[in-house]
């Protein structure tokens, strides 16, 4: 293992249960119809998020899912804002536009959310671009699902990264289920990292429920990239607790994902991994992570509070933000 | 006869039609669902529960569900329907066609006329398109004008659950590609629907008001809220005739322009964004043929020219909505007066 300090350790436990206390109060704030929309939960997967952002700065690029929320946080953005957000509000990170799926904050190098599964890939090869041209130092990394691993601008995407040796990581987060269908039955290969070579990058299987295992693997593809050394393609294999989505149909529990396969992942909780080699090494006490969870719980009800009592927008946001120099409407 | 949801009449026109003709095929993603759990199929039926019940009567080699690669299922579908089967394929929301338009409009729509007449290719795409769920940006949108543009596209867009299981057949049995509209927000609209198996035909425009003072065309979603505007209006003596064109490629041009002749008033209404829309197109098309009977500027009801917002405060300011139709109305009526 890479020597780590106690702050980045620490952090990334913080990371991890502010994703979690979220994604939890978004789920109880969606009970009650507060929500609109649909939403998808991140919760199950933080260590993909947290252990790949913690290597980046504010000049790296990331490319998010429509299973965005994690990888916002992880990346920076305010808890605040995306709550707002979530509820449509004024002030929220887009104003109310985008909504769950579309959160962006291109400052903090948060590229969007996005409703359009297999969306990502090409923009990051974009940034890595722009990042190469502007001699930023900056790297690019679009986190897919499985299913999306299979889209055809996700292939395109991985080919013209690796001829132009773009700064760009290729992060699928594989959660074994594209709604309702396991990988094993849309991927032709065992793992979608094994597909790396027909690019001529390397592949790298991760243990997804391990934060510093996601975090060492990209510390070497962060790493290639920055020394123009071109893209690298990491497979987190991780799992979904909660069900595909809030709000747009319903599958039950046991219909798609056996009560066993559930229970043990559950089991396998990444934040619960993180406390206990946290406690076990020495690093923070039960009551350290404890308070740590404290305040992460009270940012994320903070959040709510700040989102519940934010104005709605108004009929002249309808308009704005429609052109660099405004059009005006017939 | 009996009472059936706008989804279960999709539903029933799709399993009487694969009962009646082994080539028709479903896929599309999660069409049945539940692959992975042994043991477990048709968890999910297609994201709103459409093909739910057909995996297990017709089997997983008639009910595909697909990765999530628009491109190559799409792709398939119309290669499989130029040699030999009649898909019936789902792109789950038409915000998607970004990702397959290709195998779209320059594929299955150009095969029968590119090649000279020698391809026939009977797909059918069925899409979810509209606004109203709260779905932002990317799920929202009404795109049927841009498949409404292409030559060689068929585009249904039922209004109700009657009209969507009678094109639906229709689709199927069609010789051409077809892409079938459904309204995300109407799945669980309810009314009587025959039991039996029977057709709409494409071009066929319905009249589901008449009325003397003014023409209503309204499309898909739309022709609901002009029904209950005429019904409102006729209290107050306004006679709206409605029309339904069912179709928008073949458009029943006869239908509108005999009304127009009729009323001398123009009101259309259409949710998908402005320009080049099909408010647009049957603007242009009253007014170069039946100018003269005119008694009014035409009034096109439909959303800003902006994407479709995600809060619900601006997504209804954003959905043309039945008082904005009534005030179009009221305005041709009360023109010059
Ligand atoms: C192009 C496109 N096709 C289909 C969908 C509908 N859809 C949204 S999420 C999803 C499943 C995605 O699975 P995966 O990539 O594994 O991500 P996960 O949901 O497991 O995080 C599907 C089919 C979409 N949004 N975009
Ligand atoms: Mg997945």
């Amino acid at each position: 293992m890479l020597q780590l300090s106690r702050d980045t350790l620490l952090d990334a436990y913080t990371r991890m249960r502010t994703i979690r206390d979220f994604e939890d109060r978004v789920h109880t704030e969606f009970a009650t119809g507060a929500i609109p929309g649909f939403v998808h939960l991140y919760a199950g997967e933080e260590a993909s998020a947290v252990g790949v952002c913690l290597n980046l700065n504010d000049a790296d690029y990331i490319a998010s899912t429509h299973r965005g929320h994690g990888h916002c946080i992880a990346k920076g953005c305010d808890v605040g804002g995306m709550m707002k957000e979530i509820y449509g509000r004024r002030g929220g990170l887009c104003g109310g536009k985008g909504g769950s799926m579309h959160i962006a904050d291109l400052a903090k190098g948060m590229m969007g959310a996005n409703g359009i599964v297999g969306g990502g890939p090409p923009l990051v090869c974009g940034a890595g671009l722009a990042a190469k041209r502007l001699g930023t130092g900056g790297v690019a990394i679009a986190f897919f699902g499985d299913g999306a691993s299979n889209q055809g601008a996700v292939h395109e995407s991985m080919n013209l990264a690796s001829i132009w040796d773009l700064p760009v990581i290729f992060l699928c987060e594989n959660n074994q289920f594209a709604v309702t269908t396991s990988y094993s039955t849309t991927v032709a290969v065992e793992h979608v990292s094994d597909r790396a070579p027909a690019y001529n990058m390397p592949g790298v299987l991760v243990d997804g429920q391990d934060a510093i295992a996601m975090y060492e693997a990209t510390v070497e593809a962060v790493r290639r990239a920055r020394a123009g050394e071109g893209p690298t393609l990491i497979e987190g294999l991780t799992y979904r607790f909660e069900e595909h989505s809030l709000g747009l149909g319903r599958v039950r529990r046991g219909e798609y994902r056996t009560e066993e396969d559930i229970d043990r992942w559950r089991k396998r909780d990444p934040i619960v991994i993180h406390e206990e080699r946290l406690i076990s090494q020495g690093i923070a006490t039960r009551e350290e992570c404890d308070a740590v969870n404290a305040e992460t719980q009270e940012e994320v009800e903070r959040a709510v509070e700040f989102a519940r009592n934010s104005p709605f927008p108004e009929e002249s946001d309808l308009f704005e933000d429609m052109w660099a120099n405004p059009i005006p409407q017939p | 006869m009996s009472k059936k949801s706008y989804r279960q009449a999709i539903n029933e026109a799709l399993a009487q039609e694969m009962r009646r003709d082994p080539t028709v095929i479903v896929m599309g993603e999660d069409n049945s669902g539940g692959m992975g759990a042994p043991g477990e199929d048709d968890a999910w039926g297609g994201v709103l529960g459409v093909t739910k019940g057909l995996m297990p009567e017709f089997g997983r080699e008639r009910v595909l569900d697909t990765p999530i690669t628009e491109s190559a299922f799409i792709g398939a579908a119309a290669g499989a329907a130029a040699t030999g089967l009649r898909p019936v394929a789902e792109l789950m929301f038409v915000d998607f066609m970004g990702v397959c338009f290709d195998q779209i409009y320059n594929q299955a729509g150009k095969f029968r006329y590119m090649f000279g007449g020698n391809a026939v290719t009977p797909l059918v795409i069925r899409t979810m398109y509209g606004a109203g769920f709260r779905a932002a940006s990317q799920h929202s949108q009404c795109l049927y004008p841009i498949f409404t543009h292409v030559p060689g596209l068929k585009v249904v867009i039922p209004s109700s659950p009657y009209e969507a299981k009678g094109l639906m057949i229709q689709s199927i049995r069609d010789d051409d590609p077809v892409i079938f509209f459904e309204h995300k927000v109407m799945y669980d609209d309810e009314e009587e629907v025959p039991d039996e198996p029977y057709t709409i035909p494409f071009g066929e425009a319905n009249l589901t008001r008449e009325g003397g003072d003014v023409t209503v065309v309204a499309i898909g979603r739309m022709v609901q809220f002009a029904n209950q505007v005429a019904d409102k209006l006729e209290k107050d003596g306004i006679g709206c005739t409605v029309i339904d064109p069912r179709t928008t490629s073949p458009l029943d041009t006869d239908s509108i322009l005999e009304s127009v002749e009729e009323t001398g008033r123009l009101v259309v209404v259409d949710e998908a964004s402005p320009r080049c829309n099909m408010a647009t197109d049957i603007s242009a098309l009253v007014s170069q043929e039946a100018f003269g009977a005119l008694k009014a500027p035409i009034r096109m009801v439909t959303p800003p020219h902006t994407p479709v917002p995600f809060a619900p405060e601006l997504e209804d300011l954003y959905i043309p909505n039945p008082d904005k139709i009534e005030a179009a109305v009221r305005e041709v009526v009360g023109y010059g007066a």
